[in-house]
């Protein structure tokens, strides 16, 4: 059954694909911070028309399969003469598909700011750029901090999808094992306890960083 | 291939995304409720197995469990068909999931109510699905919605375990016509089609359940 | 005669937090005791020991004779079980202070739900007593009510009702008005000293309502850090306080 020489044997090839794993994750995970932020702001601006296509972006990104964008990415670029690396093109679609979690994120940390802000900011003459930098982003954003937190736990376990373009991160290195030795077990035994050992660890520092920011306030 | 010919082909996918959808949901919804229930027992033992189900559901990821117990499960003697391994993951992750709403839910109806429950005498079991449960349901709900759609789009990474749902199809249709641009563009749009009357039911039984109640 | 409840040495405390020291009381049947006393006197805990929502740290509670947190096994007294909580539960109930209704139920509902789950009641039959119940605290048009749609002294008279249904042999009001707009206050009281009229429930009823108090009550007992300080007649804690703290603290009462 267990093979303990065997799973020994394998854990460097993996460990090693975890490198690219984790660089994905972060990757990502800033694209979608920075798109996320800029989708919150495009919902929001004055133009009628553009906040109602942001949100209908959003909308639809959200409700359809991360994997199905990932395709669409990486298949279709190359048509108009883009050809994407997986790595690349895997950023772009787990950030994509994250910053519209984001957004709402973001929007939720915004509008638990005070109509008073707005209205000193406005009455201290304050021109919109200054609002957003100086009051109430600075606001905003602390205390989402723990959510953004689990969001970047959430795409780390959604990495492996960018196996199915190819991209050669600890699911499809252990893919690979399994199928040139007929052993699956270990392999993918490995894969799902490298995340458990990642992210549950994360999640709890998250969560009592949460406790403690609620306490505070 | 015309767009009425691609839409046609690739529908030939769609019975397995919604069966798939549909059974996932009730087996994670069970799952939901008693590893939900599990984790507010009295019995810590109960608690512990609930807790670890629920963390390393949680802690790893969808495709890993996927592949877990369609490929490595076999080795243990365990051979599921792709179908019953793609009910089984979908479902044992949205239970997981699931559960958090649905513990939540409990833990924020009012401890008053349960003191109301206890003055009158009522058993424990009778407080909880008579007094706490109702009243949890409706705030699950919004959970629940959200995590229907979760599941839905989760349905389509059985294509990578050869299922053939709407993905599967996609893949397929692309091999073979190359119109890339076109197959997944229609793709996305059938996807986001399912998702939205799933919102707007869960919208209108919120709306239903708590209109001059709350 | 042997009273009806007993209190034996009764203390809880939370960690360090020492709230009911050793407190002695008996109520007889159908005897109306008001508690009065400061914030954080321990009047709610000790009503809540009675009502089994608190468990006591130690002392003893009797209803009729019987430990009401203990029973017997092989002759020594051990910790009750939830079954036999539950047999000496239906001797008690409980108004609370922000009614507890419960919300997805209607007026109606509210009040036929115990008889029916817990006495295993015909609906018929509980609604005819509901409806009843709902009638003598003027409630008769509001059945299909929710509670949301109802007012604070609307919804304490439901729960005066929901509670009234069950027939117990003590009722405990935890501050009924407390949580109430000045105005919906009386429509309480009026409805509480109807019952109390009415005879052989006995009542212990926590209240800032002195006037209330020394209205209905057979006799006042004065709460002050975990302790009864004083006790009786209305006549005599109003009119001749005994001890300087109820003193002040009716002088602090009257000048309000």
């Amino acid at each position: 059954m267990w093979d303990w020489n065997f799973t020994i044997s394998i854990l460097p090839e993996i460990l090693s694909a975890l490198k690219i794993t984790v660089l994905a994750t972060v990757t990502s995970f800033f694209f979608a911070l920075i798109l996320g932020l800029i989708l919150t702001m495009l919902s929001r601006v004055r133009i009628k028309s553009i906040a109602m296509i942001t949100r209908k972006f959003i909308d639809f990104v959200r409700n359809t399969p991360l994997l199905v964008q990932l395709y669409f990415i990486f298949y279709v670029f190359p048509q108009y003469g883009v050809a994407l690396e997986p790595f690349t093109a895997g950023v772009i679609g787990l950030g994509m598909h994250y910053s519209t979690y984001l957004s709402e994120v973001y929007r939720g940390g915004i509008e638990a700011i005070p109509e008073g802000q707005w209205e000193a900011a406005k009455a201290l003459n304050f021109d919109r750029a200054n609002t957003w930098t100086k009051i109430i982003l600075p606001q905003a954003i602390p205390p989402i901090i723990p959510v953004l937190g689990n969001y970047l736990i959430v795409m780390f376990k959604e990495t492996p999808l960018l196996s199915a373009i190819t991209l050669v991160e600890i699911l499809q290195t252990a893919k690979t094992i399994g199928a040139n030795s007929f052993r699956y077990l270990e392999a993918f035994t490995i894969v799902g306890v490298l995340f458990l050992l990642l992210s549950y660890p994360s999640s709890r520092l998250i969560r009592s960083l949460e406790l403690r920011l609620n306490k505070n306030r | 291939m015309s767009t009425l010919d691609l839409i046609y082909a690739l529908l030939k996918g769609l019975e397995v995304t919604l069966v798939l959808t549909v059974l996932s949901m009730i087996l994670g919804f069970v799952l939901a409720f008693v590893a939900g229930l599990g984790r507010l027992s009295k019995y810590k033992i109960v608690r512990t197995i609930s807790a670890i189900y629920v963390e390393v559901i949680r802690g790893t990821s969808l495709l890993v469990q996927l592949f877990w117990i369609y490929f490595a499960l076999p080795i243990l003697g365990i051979r599921l068909p792709a179908m019953a391994a793609g009910i089984l993951a979908l479902g044992l992750n949205s239970g997981a999931y699931g559960s958090e709403i649905v513990r939540s839910s409990i833990l924020s109806v009012p401890e008053g109510q349960n003191e109301a429950g206890i003055a009158l005498n009522m058993t424990r079991f009778q407080r909880m699905w008579r007094i706490i449960m109702p009243q949890a349901f409706v705030m699950m709900l919004p959970g629940f919605g959200n995590l229907q759609i979760e599941l839905l789009k989760g349905t389509a990474l059985v294509s990578l375990i050869t299922l053939a749902d709407l993905t599967y199809q996609a893949n397929v249709l692309n091999a073979s016509t190359l119109e890339t641009t076109k197959i997944f563009g229609i793709l996305l749009i059938m996807y986001y089609l399912i998702a939205w009357p799933m919102t707007k039911g869960i919208r209108w039984l919120e709306n239903r359940l708590t209109v001059g109640r709350y | 005669m042997k009273p009806m409840f007993s209190y034996k040495k009764v203390s809880k405390s939370y960690d360090e937090l020492e709230v009911l020291k050793e407190v002695d009381l008996d109520i007889e049947q159908g005897e109306k005791v008001a508690l009065i006393g400061p914030s954080g006197s321990g009047k709610t805990t000790f009503a809540r020991l009675l009502m089994t929502l608190e468990e006591p740290t130690s002392g003893v509670i009797e209803v009729d004779g019987e430990p009401l947190w203990h029973e017997k096994k092989n002759g020594t007294l051990v910790k009750a079980s939830e079954k036999h909580l539950r047999s000496m539960r239906g001797n008690i109930g409980m108004v609370f202070q922000h009614f507890h209704l419960f919300k997805h139920m209607t007026v109606l509902q509210n009040v036929m739900e115990a008889p029916v789950t817990v006495l295993g009641f015909s609906k018929d039959k509980a609604m005819e007593l509901s409806k009843s119940m709902l009638d003598k605290v003027g409630l008769a048009d509001k059945l299909e009510e929710y509670p949301a749609n109802l007012s604070g002294g609307q919804k304490q008279r439901v729960a005066i009702a929901r509670a009234l249904v069950m027939k117990p042999k003590i009722m405990i009001f935890d501050e009924p008005t407390s949580a109430l707009d000045p105005e919906l206050v009386g429509e309480v009281l009026e409805v509480i000293k109807e019952i109390a009229k009415e005879g052989d429930m006995a009542m212990l009823l926590i209240t800032h309502e002195m006037d209330f108090a020394r209205d209905i009550a057979d006799r006042v007992v004065f709460f002050d850090e975990g302790k009864i300080v004083e006790q009786g007649s209305p006549e005599k804690i109003f009119n001749q306080p005994e001890t300087p703290r109820l003193q002040a603290f009716l002088d602090r009462f009257n000048s309000r």
